[in-house]
């Protein structure tokens, strides 16, 4: 008994002397993470306090984190400078449709990678899992042609057909490593009872793979919303303009009035990033889980 | 076993190959998409890039003079390159590190997923919006870094308005808005793979968390890092957006990078021949330098003890 409390009190002193370097490291490493914490939030606070500064707080030094008296009209001035409200519309109806195909094409097509047999399927995954590393500019010449021929120039058909066709490698690799993970025994089990393999899809699949498909929307969400290159190309008249390249209209725009610029823009900013930021903070647990579903299997 | 035989004979049972057909069926969609969209697309561009086309006139064969155009004559090719180059280089090493220390830091401490989360919300911020912020932020006279630098006694640079400054500029927005992004994440659940027995072990062996750090951590992750350094190269590349927006390539053509210069060659000046070399030059570097650090990974890549990538 006497020995085994005195080798305990040993292995307490050992401990304790590995302990002391360890509460050095975490002391430092709490304050790496506060300083980085700040680093990363304090432009949102800024931009926050500039977006309510009178025309003469702007341009002062040294400059105030909180204004003195906000200026909450700034956000208003926004809507009324640019028809930033048809912006967020035309951005809204583009973003909607583009998710719902990327969506509803890339369940289908990781439901044929996941559940049949063919010749080249491996293969052809593989080009799959490729494209996800192609740089965009080497189809971008290429596809502004076609699109031109086409007649869809100002239109919001090329923001919006690719994704019906599976345009997302990344969608289609998270979803069929996620009807992957599904026992085909259910399959088995409904094709016993009649089901084709489309009742399977849209019956057995797709109610289980809730989770999935949400984390496969929000990311197509976040990805057509801020999407700017698309527009850029595509999009040349200011009825036709979604929020990215509004907010670039609005920079290029003169203001003629007494108006505080520089707020404004930063008002339109905020408004521009709000959506993404705020599906974030309603589904984090989305984006983690794929990321990591993606991420691993580089 | 007779049956067996003879689907076997016959190459491929009626069942099978009805079920290859419906494989392709379900896939179909994939694969319009890929040849009108992509496949396409790209043996276009690389027949243009072999010829002069302006939009509206027709495309005529001028073999491989728009790469000598490029390689000999366009002054602003090789400095849109070497600029290009040279941010990927500090971007993807600075980029790959501190996002490696930072899922590390987030390994270590309690509030985990309050710090990570918020490490995160700058990756999704929309370029544009984050062209117009950090412009504002960065501006020389009345804009807070600067305005935090004078706390330490530091002038702070013009950035943006100067020819030195506006790169490191970009790279630190573009650092801001990436450490803490998809590449943060990947790494946690790299880490996350490593199994707590062998610091334990090592501990017990006297090493302190430096060498830990390096003996353990590192070669045991490096296929995540493989991962993450190639998908950065490729992203720092293509960067565009935020110099088009923030600096439109100046001041004085200071931050024209590559993809500007192309996108400038298809979209003012309408040379779509002269661009689509361009894009295929940068393919061409791009592909050589991922094969490469492909071929360089066998040398510092691990698969064996690795749990998660595999």
């Amino acid at each position: 008994m006497t020995t085994n409390a005195a080798q305990k009190t040993a292995s307490r002193q050992v401990s304790q002397s590995i302990v002391r370097p360890d509460l050095i490291w975490k002391l430092l490493a709490y304050l790496i993470a506060i300083i980085a914490a700040i680093f990363f939030a304090l432009p949102f606070f800024w931009t926050i306090g500039t977006s309510l500064k009178q025309q003469t707080e702007l341009y002062t030094f040294p400059p105030t984190f909180i204004p003195s008296s906000p200026r909450w009209t700034n956000y208003s001035e926004v809507f009324r400078l640019a028809p930033f409200g048809t912006f967020l519309l035309n951005t809204a109806i583009v973003t909607a449709a583009a998710v719902f195909g990327q969506v509803l094409s890339s369940a289908v097509v990781a439901f044929g990678f996941a559940r049949f047999r063919f010749p080249g399927r491996n293969a052809l995954f593989v080009v799959v899992l490729a494209t996800m590393m192609l740089p965009w500019h080497v189809t971008i010449v290429p596809s502004f042609l076609l699109f031109r021929s086409l007649g869809w120039l100002n239109t919001f058909l090329p923001l919006i057909v690719p994704s019906f066709f599976g345009a997302s490698a990344f969608s289609i690799f998270l979803l069929r490593q996620f009807f992957l993970s599904i026992p085909r025994d259910l399959d088995e089990a409904a094709k016993i009872d009649g089901a084709n393999s489309f009742q399977v899809f849209w019956q057995v699949i797709l109610p289980l793979s809730k989770v999935a498909l949400a984390t496969v929307a929000i990311f197509a969400f976040i990805e057509h919303w801020n999407e700017f290159i698309g527009p850029l190309i595509y999009l040349n008249s200011t009825e036709k303009f979604t929020v990215s390249i509004g907010l670039r209209y609005f920079l290029a725009t003169p203001i003629t009035g007494d108006e505080p610029r520089d707020a404004i823009l930063m008002a339109a900013s905020l408004i521009v990033a709000l959506p993404p930021l705020l599906l974030f903070f309603f589904a984090q647990k989305y984006f983690v889980q794929g990321i990591v579903t993606t991420g691993m299997k580089g | 076993m007779k049956a067996m035989a003879r689907s076997r004979a016959s190459g491929i049972s009626p069942l099978r190959r009805r079920e290859a057909l419906e494989g392709y069926l379900w896939i179909s969609p994939w694969i319009i998409g890929f040849t009108v969209f992509t496949l396409g697309p790209m043996l276009v561009s690389l027949y243009l890039s072999f010829t002069s086309y302006k939009i509206g006139a027709n495309p005529t064969w001028i073999g491989l003079e728009n790469y000598v155009e490029a390689f000999t004559r366009d002054k602003l090719f090789w400095p849109s390159l070497g600029r290009t180059l040279a941010y990927a280089v500090v971007l993807v090493a600075l980029g790959v590190s501190l996002s490696l220390l930072a899922a590390i830091l987030l390994n270590n401490i309690r509030g985990k997923s309050f710090f990570r989360a918020l490490f995160y919300l700058p990756s999704l911020t929309p370029t544009v919006a984050l062209a117009v912020i950090w412009a504002w932020l960065l501006q020389p006279e009345y804009g807070l870094v600067n305005f935090v630098l004078s706390w330490f006694g530091i002038q702070g640079p013009g950035w943006f308005t100067s020819r030195t400054w506006v790169i490191p500029g970009i790279i630190l927005v573009s650092l801001w808005a990436s450490i803490g992004g998809g590449r943060m994440i990947i790494f946690l659940a790299g880490l996350q793979g490593v199994p707590q027995e062998m610091y334990e072990a090592a501990e017990i062996d006297g090493a302190g968390q430096i060498a830990q750090f390096f003996h353990i951590t590192i070669p045991l992750i490096s296929p995540t890092i493989l991962f993450n350094a190639i998908i950065s190269i490729i992203g720092s590349f293509s960067v565009f957006s935020l110099a088009y927006i923030a600096t439109e390539g100046g001041p004085n053509y200071g931050s024209w990078f590559y993809m500007l210069h192309l996108y400038h060659n298809a979209f003012s000046y309408f040379q779509m021949g002269y661009a689509s070399a361009l894009a295929w030059i940068l393919f061409v570097i791009m592909m050589s330098l991922t094969l490469f650090q492909m071929w360089l990974s066998k040398r510092w890549v691990h698969y064996e003890y690795s749990e998660g990538g595999q």
